[in-house]
């Protein structure tokens, strides 16, 4: 007989739905099915069974080639990486959990290291608006029960959110929306038409990365002031009629992704979002929200800044935290050189950040610490493939509301097989008796 | 043979998402993101048929990927290669003091490269880094 | 576990009537004792000792202090401590790290402190940074003034159904006390709107704040909790607000605390401070803390927190979203909102309470003029809505300008429109100047009684916790108002649950801290569990199952306060 495991939380994306069902062999041991996932979602569980994962540390060999080593021998040579480092970098961070995040933290505080998470390639730049302009926002739920216009600005939820439109933004019936999708406006922006356009009532195909004058337009419209005869190829006619839709929703909600975050402009896009979700609130209620790729970075950010005080990027190599993207930023870092170790976790530089940056993680004593094969661990000095959060261990998560909703553990991992926790722990120990720390 | 210049961006697809998920090191990630996204204007442009290999540069650098159709189009003048190694070989990588590499709107040229052969993801990277001298 | 013995120290100390006496402090197995056998001795002779303070209301642990923190990198630039050892790195001026908050709170002599609100959908967040809180118990309030299960209740007069729901709430979210912002105007906000006046009535819900609180108290009185509801009226920060504050305050009218943990009240009005102003517009703003204060002074089953403005730049955050949507329209510093679903909603807004202008002048007195007009210090508590009025770390500036008129004197000289404040306040009339021992009771044994805590803090009675703070203070000889000030910031000595955690001013341990909460037993609610199971599938975002905290990870060292309701 299949049992079913219930209110599984799908470790993929800052969706983070929590409606997962597994069903598993009789004895417990293997997923047999996964209901109510997306496809990603469903290869992630699936895939976590596979045959061919990697279950044992592999040390790189001089001749490029990797062999495998114990975890003791995994643990002495990330200890005595950090302890003979004098400024390592600890990226990553978004694909554990919480408890993790934390003891490595503890790690970085005795190590004087930058930690930094995947915001930096991704979200990054909405924080640095942020902590220009604020953020007026809501949870998801807001959207259920009350939005009826919503905007996808610079972002495709039907390829990166898969399930994102039915479980909180287009389809569902909520308490105030109750005739569901047809309750809502929904505009969308974006340089290509997309299967998320498609849904949209209004869209705007914008010059790439002319976002910035558009959201300014729509700013300039709302408030009833001229405009050019065009804006980031835009008519004025579509951007004053677009204002009108959004003025007369009672509840609105901007979603936004990289089409925004990564383009030029950077934060000075979200800073011109954000400033419009707040002009907005002049005539009726508006929200913002940026769409968080990894199902924890929300989580890496949460533990840093109530820890030390700031969400990713954080260097705390002079026993004090600092913070100022651009300085103490995982890119900038690599390109300059400015750090003599990488410790990856939970994340895969390797096939995210530009090549440039690769190439020198590539040339420095390093370790990545990942349950897959990834450029990442193939170009690292040690590979350490650990448990899968949310498939087999449990551990707190945040949704990219900001809400924290706790991981189960549906299956046993590997025998033997360790998790971020338990590795990160061994290495604090470890660390901890080579400095002679208390 | 014909080269054209196009405005890069790249981003997430399904694919691309499953494709990750199934393991990095299998074909079915060079299939999901070690192609560019063009428009059937700028097919016409190249004078080259679907599915052809195309060799991508830009001021950072070059990279074979495979031509296909676009799936969220039409996009004149826009190429799209999901994110991954293959992008990240030509990607504008300054981040202007932000921390955030622009990894949308890098200028670059296409030409057809029939004969050429797309890398495995991890192999991609793996003969970049060894490459550095 | 170890004795002490705390010799020859000046004891201020309510629970036992002992106004700096001499008298020594036996510690042993964690409690406060008759005698001991053989101790290790602390001098304390010319010191100043007393029980562990306990914070009645502050926001250092959640999501929205958190959004404070990571939207304002500027409130770490200037105040910093680096990591020494296994003492953590220490943060923040304004909205201090978690482990700078229980350093800084054990540093002051501080033991207890509660939470102020706790949005129940994030509770697992503000039990994580409750556990990265280093020394210091704590509990959190979540909150129900907006919440949907309670406004229906409510409006269908449903008593039994109310309390049920809390209980269960208090029970998932391990939370301590009813807690209520802004009642029925924070659901308004959902859709951009307000209640500021306790008869506006909530859209759609159709019931009023004035129901709303008093459905509460009921609830409360009926479970009996060790504390009371607790109270963020409507109407914060406007001029003229008084008026809806007397009217919140008279609901409180009829009703008499019910419950075993020795409590007096039924209501407690936090912050009042906030909520005690005079005028129509800000030219015309005055302070109307007599009237406030003689209210609560003739009724007695009120207590109050007070909220005292530092005149410092710092960062305002509370569940009153409206409110923090006017603060930025007034001074267009940067905004953050975040409403919750089915629950209530956050915003936080910077301010700077600037000496120069003279509404912030007349604020301060407000705070210092409640205070001094009070009669009764137990039920009148030192608090700045840390970070809402200033930061926590203030304290000893409070106690110095209440224990001080010159240095209240110097204060209001230093004011650049020091005629407007003197002329729109009463402070420059007041020669009042608080004790040692009504400051022990207004930040030990006031706290603990509102609280429902008496049993365990606030005072040096053998049997309770032995929380100990030793100053180096000599109230026997004469001070310069300064001298108050930097005596009363850092302690000498600190006992926490009879574990030492800082001798001769240095951290030695970080003891083990709990987290208080409260499990009410109500009978068996059918009708409630359905209510609770229907919501979940058709308005919240996550699965019922997935909403309990539950789990070491979020609160490794529990302490529940048991209370039977089943009646």
């Amino acid at each position: 007989m299949t049992k079913t495991v219930t209110d599984v939380i799908c470790p993929f994306c800052g969706t983070l739905c929590d409606d997962i069902e597994v069903v598993l062999s009789d004895d417990g041991k293997k997923i047999v099915e996964v209901m109510n996932a997306c496809a990603i979602g469903n290869e992630k569980f699936h895939h976590s069974q596979a045959a061919d994962r990697p279950k044992r540390p592999r040390m790189q060999q001089p001749d490029g080639s990797y062999k495998e080593v114990s975890y003791d021998e995994a643990v002495e040579f990330t200890a005595q990486m950090f302890a003979k480092s004098k400024k390592p970098l600890m990226y990553g961070w978004s694909s554990t959990n919480c408890e993790a995040q934390s003891v490595g933290h503890q790690i970085a505080e005795l190590t004087g290291a930058v930690v930094d998470n995947t915001a930096t390639v991704c979200h990054g730049t909405t924080l640095i608006a942020v902590q220009d302009v604020g953020i007026p926002s809501c949870t998801l739920g807001e959207i259920k029960n009350r939005a009826d216009r919503i905007i996808y600005w610079g972002c495709n939820p039907a390829h990166a959110h898969p399930r994102h439109m039915s479980r909180y933004s287009i389809f569902p019936r909520g308490f105030f929306t109750g005739k569901g999708q047809a309750s809502r406006k929904v505009i969308v922006v974006d340089p290509r038409p997309t299967d998320t356009s498609n849904m949209a009532d209004y869209y705007y195909q914008v010059e790439q990365g002319r976002d910035y004058e558009l959201l300014q337009a729509f700013r300039t419209a709302l408030h009833g002031h001229p405009l050019p005869d065009t804006v980031a190829g835009i008519p004025k006619e579509k951007i004053y009629e677009g204002a009108e839709v959004m003025k007369s929703g009672r509840f609105g909600i901007i979603f936004f992704g990289m089409g925004v975050t990564q383009t030029l402009s950077k934060n000075h896009n979200i800073d011109a979002a954000i400033m419009l979700t707040k002009d907005l609130n002049e005539f009726s209620k508006y929200s913002i929200m940026p769409m968080r790729g990894h199902y924890n970075v929300t989580g890496s950010g949460e533990v840093l800044g109530w820890q030390f005080g700031f969400p990713y990027a954080v260097d705390l190599s002079r026993g004090i935290a600092r913070y100022n993207p651009g300085d103490t930023t995982s890119n900038d870092l690599l390109r300059r050189g400015e750090v003599d170790a990488v410790f990856v976790i939970a994340s895969d530089p390797g096939a995210h950040f530009p090549i440039s940056s690769v190439k020198k993680i590539a040339k420095l004593p390093s370790v990545a610490v990942d349950p897959h094969f990834t450029p990442t661990t193939e170009i690292c000095k040690l590979h350490v493939p650990v448990a899968f959060v949310g498939i087999e261990c449990g551990g707190n998560a945040y949704r990219m509301d900001n809400v924290p909703i706790d991981t189960r553990k549906v299956v046993e991992p590997p025998e033997g097989m360790l998790t971020d926790e338990q590795f990160l722990e061994k290495v604090l120990h470890r660390v901890r008796e080579l400095k002679g720390a208390a | 043979m014909a080269k054209i210049q196009l405005n890069l961006i790249s981003g997430r697809t399904i694919q691309q998402g499953v494709a990750i998920e199934g393991g990095k090191e299998k074909p079915s990630y060079r299939d999901a993101c070690g192609i560019i996204e063009l428009d059937a204007e700028d097919f016409s442009k190249l004078g080259i048929y679907r599915n052809t290999n195309v060799r991508v540069t830009s001021a950072y650098g070059t990279v074979i990927v495979k031509a296909v159709d676009a799936t969220q189009g039409p996009h004149p003048g826009l190429g799209w290669i999901p994110m991954g190694p293959w992008a990240n070989s030509i990607v504008n990588p300054n981040t202007y003091s932000t921390g955030m590499p622009t990894f949308k709107g890098t200028p670059v040229e296409v030409e057809p490269a029939p004969n050429e052969t797309v890398l495995l993801g991890i192999e991609l990277v793996q003969k970049a880094c060894r490459a550095e001298t | 576990m170890s004795e002490y013995l705390i010799k020859n120290g000046f004891v201020f100390d309510p629970t036992q009537k002992l106004k700096g006496d001499q008298a020594d402090v036996a510690i042993k197995d964690g409690k406060i004792v008759d005698k001991v056998a053989n101790p290790k001795v602390i001098d304390a002779k010319g010191m100043t000792v007393m029980a562990g303070a306990l914070e009645v209301h502050a926001h250092v642990a959640g999501p929205k202090v958190n959004i404070g923190r990571i939207y304002r990198p500027e409130d770490k630039l200037f105040t910093f401590r680096p990591t020494e050892g296994s003492h953590h790195m220490e943060g923040g001026f304004s909205i201090p790290t978690t482990y700078k908050t229980g350093y800084a709170y054990a540093r002051l002599g501080y033991t207890t402190v509660m939470e102020a609100a706790m949005p129940p959908l994030f509770a697992r967040h503000v039990h994580e940074e409750i556990r990265d809180t280093p020394i210091i118990d704590e509990g959190a309030f979540p909150v129900f003034g907006n919440n949907w299960f309670v406004l229906e209740y409510i409006k269908n007069k449903e008593l039994e159904n109310t309390a049920a729901y809390i209980a269960w709430l208090l029970r998932v979210t391990k939370g301590f006390a009813v807690k209520v912002v802004n009642p029925g105007g924070t659901e308004a906000w959902g859709w951009g709107l307000n209640c500021l006046q306790i008869k506006d009535p909530v859209p759609y819900f159709d019931v009023t704040p004035e129901e709303i609180v008093k459905g509460l108290i009921e609830a409360n009185e009926h479970l009996g909790l060790p504390h009371s509801m607790h109270i963020h009226g409507n109407n914060l920060g406007n001029p003229g607000n008084y008026t809806t504050t007397l009217d919140t305050l008279k609901l409180a009218s009829g009703y008499k605390a019910k419950n075993k943990f020795g409590r007096e009240q039924v209501m407690h009005h936090t912050h009042i401070q906030f909520h005690s102003y005079g005028g129509t517009k800000w030219a015309d703003f005055e302070s109307k803390a007599r009237p406030v204060a003689d209210y609560v002074n003739k009724h007695k089953n009120i207590t109050i927190d007070v909220g005292f403005v530092t005149l410092d730049e710092t960062t305002t955050m509370t569940a009153d979203g409206p409110f923090e949507h006017h603060l930025t329209e007034l001074n267009h510093l940067k905004w953050a909102n975040a409403d919750v679903e089915l629950e209530t909603a956050a915003g936080v807004v910077p301010y700077i309470y600037s000496p120069d202008v003279f509404v912030s002048g007349i604020q301060w007195a407000v705070g210092l003029e409640i205070a001094l007009l009070s009669k009764d210090p137990m039920r009148c508590y030192i608090t700045t809505d840390h970070p809402n009025a200033g930061p926590f770390t203030r304290y000893p500036r409070i106690m110095k300008w209440l224990m001080s008129q010159k240095a209240r004197d110097e204060q209001i000289k230093a004011f650049k429109a020091s005629d407007k404040v003197v002329a729109q306040s009463e402070i420059a009339n007041i020669d009042r100047e608080l004790t040692l021992y009504e400051i022990a009771q207004m930040t030990r044994a006031g706290p603990a009684k509102c609280l429902g805590l008496s049993g365990i803090y606030g005072g040096l009675k053998p049997g309770l916790d032995a929380d100990v703070a030793v100053y180096d203070f000599n109230p026997e000889k004469e001070h310069k108002p300064m001298e108050i000030e930097d005596a009363f910031s850092e302690v000498k000595y600190l006992w926490k649950t009879g574990v030492p955690i800082i001798m001769d001013r240095k951290f030695v341990s970080e003891g083990k801290k709990r987290t208080l909460w409260v499990d009410a037993k109500v009978a068996d609610n059918p009708q409630v569990m359905r209510d609770v199971k229907e919501k979940f599938v058709k308005y919240y975002t996550v699965t019922e199952k997935n909403y309990e905290v539950t789990g070491k990870h979020f609160i490794p060292n529990p302490y529940a306060i048991e209370v039977d309701a089943t009646h």
